[in-house]
């Protein structure tokens, strides 16, 4: 599917921004559903999360009483994928009353470290998401 | 739209996707992989059941791409090809596998 993208092509920064409560509303589920659209294509692909987003990634999410799907487990996929830069703004964590350990334990197998997991959320202040921001050649909020 | 298995209906969609997954049994695959013009065999089976465990784990059908490295990884490297896969599955590996499996379409699975 995405042999012989590589040629030619320009390798680009996406970002994917997720401020919204993972349920209540399609923008999560059909973010992360892009993102696993736009993985097959071999671009440099990170996420954020900040604002209520960050509910996204907590651990053990319950959704029998709203009869919604579960799609949280599809987050531990993403390494798969080759998602592996899920930055986490501090500041929205905080104002949640949430901590890192409230978050799912998300890994990603680094092909160039004999297969070695490693982390794939990365805590950042706001003023450093900033920077990351900057950085990007394409941004989709959602 | 639905299938009749052992009195049974099983809904499904346009394309013949299964509309609700638990539904699935060895049955209804034997049908939806006739529908698809392949004859099951024990390599047919591993593939199906290695795509609904992932579907339990992750809750998302994977993309060919991230199904070969998961096969390679659990099953080697003979197992864990394009080649190999598309022997199998003629008609695209992750949307037969995947349909004979109970599974819904793989995101972004054309």
């Amino acid at each position: 599917m995405s042999e012989g993208m590589e040629e030619g092509g320009s390798i680009k920064k996406f970002m994917y921004m997720n401020r919204k409560a993972p349920y209540g509303t399609i923008y999560a589920l059909e973010a992360l559903e892009v993102v696993l659209i736009g993985a097959a294509f071999d671009q440099d692909v990170s996420l954020a999360f900040l604002d209520d987003g960050v509910f996204q990634l907590t651990k053990d999410q319950d959704t029998k009483g709203i009869g919604m799907k579960n799609f949280s487990p599809a987050f531990k996929a993403l390494g798969d994928y080759d998602v592996t830069k899920l930055y986490v703004e501090k500041e929205s964590l905080e104002e949640r009353g949430l901590t890192a350990d409230d978050l799912m334990d998300l890994v990603y197998e680094d092909e160039d470290d004999d297969w070695a997991e490693k982390p794939s959320i990365r805590l950042v202040s706001r003023d450093e998401l900033k920077a990351v921001l900057a950085d990007q050649d394409v941004i989709m909020s959602f | 739209m639905a299938y009749e298995v052992n009195g049974i209906t099983v809904e499904h969609d346009e394309e013949g996707y299964l509309s609700d997954l638990t539904q699935w049994n060895e049955d209804v695959a034997a049908i939806l992989a006739n529908d698809e013009g392949i004859d099951m065999t024990d390599e047919h089976w591993e593939v199906v059941n290695f795509l609904r465990e992932y579907y339990d784990e992750y809750q998302i059908a994977p993309a060919i791409r991230v199904l070969v490295k998961a096969l390679k990884k659990t099953m080697g490297k003979e197992k864990g090809s394009n080649k190999y896969l598309y022997t199998l599955f003629p008609y695209g590996p992750a949307k037969q596998a995947c349909k004979i499996a109970g599974l819904p379409k793989p995101t972004g699975c054309i």
